[in-house]
């Protein structure tokens, strides 16, 4: 398997500049702003709780859920890492957005022709060897581009270094199976905006467990049908045979064809 | 028929204006501005849907609630064709017209909701089996062809093709178990849609049996749907209510309404939902009158035998089933997803006046069939007594016995 890419994020270095945000906004072509909300023009943003920055951009999830519930796979996860999103495939559905565990994927509402938005890691700046966006305009070092696995011992060396600044937890590691995204911060991950209640189990096995039970469920729901069907209509038959030789004052007879 | 009399066919429904038919014009002008609106502006002008809000009206009524109230369709098709449950012959083809219609609106209601409707085919080619709407785009595709089939001998008896409808009428059986089996995932799918979002809803919604959930109230409300309409045509046609027929179809949502009634305590005891249970938040509040009104009182009026065999009393347990079933999908679709999105959402006017558009036309089109389809055997009868005999006889056999003998119905006259 490919090594993978990721992101890994130190809110405690993040000083607020916005930065990423111009940066991201240049790469795809949206309008500067000063709303800090993800939106149909805003594939990165910088979010201010208490003292802390909190840059935000789409998980990059190891299973993405997007990816699972699109009818039509207009989602992809990338051998690289990114998750990406292929337009001409979307039929507007919105299964993604309802689906995203961090509600990242975002709607053209007022377009005619509307596509979801979201961060795909500047999927084509890495095809040339460059790194995303917004890590190459980040002047403090808050964002960091790299192999998702010398990332996670990075993060595991700062938090093992300085103790006191992080709380022990890299987010992306373990929640629904880990994220290409990651966070270190330094404080609870629930005062800052991340979902406390995400189970570890990766989201799309949920809806797994069902769908892969649906061929086995029709070849036999099926034959199970067929055969009621075949024991109803003999039964009806073999009462029409009876009531007929009856009717007549026939004997019965157990070979006759008709029965 | 020629433009004149077409035109005078049309001044004389205006000329003649009913109290319903005005309620009819209202709902399908509003809903014409709204269609314009939301095609000519896009989803953001005419709904209240936001990114922070992506589902709202429309799949929670117009797709969830649609299906759902369909599933006479395939409940009373599989008890008359597969399980030659002869009883309920007299009520297939208005099940099957309604499930039809139901489908057919499902689909309409789509193209309002889909951000790109022209693309609506794309499950078709583009595949992802691990997706539950995948799954749910193949349903509605195969199951409406399904019913389109099961429906279209009302249309080719009227047309007089004789051999159409034979052809029909040959793979009948296959076409039923079909039908089932296709009903019974798209009915639970739609729960299983959910599945993928534990974190986001509501505990007194969440549950791993969702689908399962999902089918058996489908299983419920589907013979409820059929009561009512049975009520409703008997009014507008002058026909007696198969009192005996509706009063069986009363046990049978009975039965299932019990089965969902065990899997909901199941997940009070599997989710530990006792806290919720006696919060009376909205949330709290809304559940409970969903099990209220639409289960626990159903089942006690239903088995009660004095209830079931009067018309009243079946007509009043299907208007509350139907009414809790609604509930439950509006719950499962909006409510539960209120308090972690942090807002909350109200259908815009629009939103609103296309789906009542939607559910007039379905109406309006039920109407039309009923009148001018043999969708009643008995409405049949007393619209053309010179063959009534014939007609009625013939053509309920010849939907019985699959290998089709040469009895087929309209060589008769």
């Amino acid at each position: 398997m490919k090594r993978q890419v990721g992101i890994l994020i130190d809110t405690t270095q993040c000083i607020g500049c916005m930065a990423c945000e111009e940066a991201c906004a240049d790469r795809w072509g949206f309008p500067h702003t000063d709303v800090h909300e993800l939106s149909c023009e805003k594939n990165t943003v910088v979010q201010q709780y208490g003292d802390t920055y909190v840059p935000r951009l789409c998980m990059h999830c190891e299973e993405p859920t997007c990816a699972s519930v699109c009818p039509v796979g207009a989602f992809q996860k990338t051998p690289e890492g990114p998750v990406t999103y292929d337009e001409s495939k979307c039929i507007g559905c919105r299964y993604c957005m309802q689906a995203c565990p961090f509600q990242i994927p975002k709607y053209q509402w007022n377009k005619l022709n509307p596509k979801v938005t979201k961060c795909d890691m500047c999927y084509d700046r890495q095809q040339k060897g460059k790194q995303p966006a917004c890590v190459e305009a980040c002047p403090a070092q808050a964002r960091i581009f790299g192999y998702r696995d010398d990332l996670v011992a990075e993060a595991e060396k700062r938090i093992k270094e300085s103790p006191k600044t992080y709380v022990q937890q890299i987010f992306g590691i373990s929640e629904i199976e880990g994220t290409s995204t990651m966070y270190l911060a330094g404080v609870d991950f629930g005062k800052i905006g991340f979902p406390a209640n995400l189970p570890k189990r990766a989201l799309p096995k949920y809806t797994w467990d069902i769908m892969e039970k649906i061929p086995n469920y029709f070849v036999w729901g099926s034959t199970l049908m067929a055969g009621f069907w075949w024991l109803t209509d003999r039964k009806k038959k073999v009462a029409e045979y009876e009531e007929e030789m009856k009717r007549k004052n026939a004997p019965i007879n157990e070979n006759d064809d008709k029965r | 028929m020629n433009t004149n009399s077409l035109i005078s066919k049309v001044t004389d429904w205006f000329r003649h204006m009913t109290f319903w038919k005005s309620v009819f014009l209202v709902l399908v002008v509003a809903g014409l501005y709204s269609t314009v609106t939301r095609f000519a502006l896009g989803l953001g002008a005419a709904t209240h849907l936001t990114d922070r809000f992506p589902w709202g009206l429309w799949i929670g009524f117009d797709v969830l609630c649609g299906v759902g109230l369909a599933a006479g369709g395939f409940v009373v098709a599989s008890a008359v064709y597969v399980f030659h449950l002869d009883d309920y012959k007299a009520i297939v083809r208005p099940s099957v017209l309604t499930a039809f219609l139901g489908y057919v609106l499902v689909v309409f209601a789509l193209l309002f909701d889909l951000g790109r409707p022209w693309n609506i085919w794309h499950p078709l080619v583009m595949w992802n089996p691990h997706s539950v709407m995948f799954e749910v785009a193949w349903c509605v595709m195969l199951y409406t062809a399904v019913l389109a089939l099961e429906f279209s001998p009302m249309l080719f008896e009227r047309l007089k093709l004789q051999k159409a409808a034979r052809a029909v009428h040959n793979i009948i059986i296959p076409m039923v178990i079909l039908g089932v089996m296709l009903s019974t995932l798209h009915q639970s799918s739609l729960g299983s849609l959910y599945l993928i979002i534990p974190e986001k809803m509501y505990p007194l919604w969440y549950s791993g049996n969702l689908p399962f959930l999902f089918f058996t109230s489908a299983v419920a409300v589907g013979p409820a749907m059929v009561t009512i309409e049975s009520f409703f045509s008997s009014r507008a046609f002058h026909r007696e209510i198969e009192v005996p027929i509706l009063s069986k179809l009363g046990k049978v949502t009975a039965v299932a309404l019990a089965i969902y009634l065990v899997l909901k305590i199941e997940d009070i005891l599997n989710y530990n939902l006792g806290s919720y249970l006696v919060t009376f938040n909205l949330e709290g509040t809304l559940y409970w009158t969903e099990i209220i009104v639409g289960v626990l009182v159903p089942i006690a009026l239903l088995v009660n035998p004095r209830v079931r065999e009067s018309k009243r009393g079946l007509f009043y347990s299907a208007v509350l089933v139907v009414t809790g079933f609604v509930l439950n999908r509006m719950n499962v679709s909006i409510t539960s997803l209120e308090q972690h999105y942090g807002v909350g959402y109200f259908p815009s006017w629009m939103e609103i006046a296309v789906t009542f558009m939607i559910v007039a036309v379905g109406f309006g089109a039920f109407a039309w069939a009923a009148k001018n389809l043999a969708v009643f055997p008995k409405e049949a009868a007393a619209r053309e007594p010179a063959h009534a005999e014939s007609y009625e006889v013939v053509v309920i056999e010849d939907e019985i016995k699959v290998k089709g003998e040469p009895s087929f119905g309209m060589e008769a006259k």
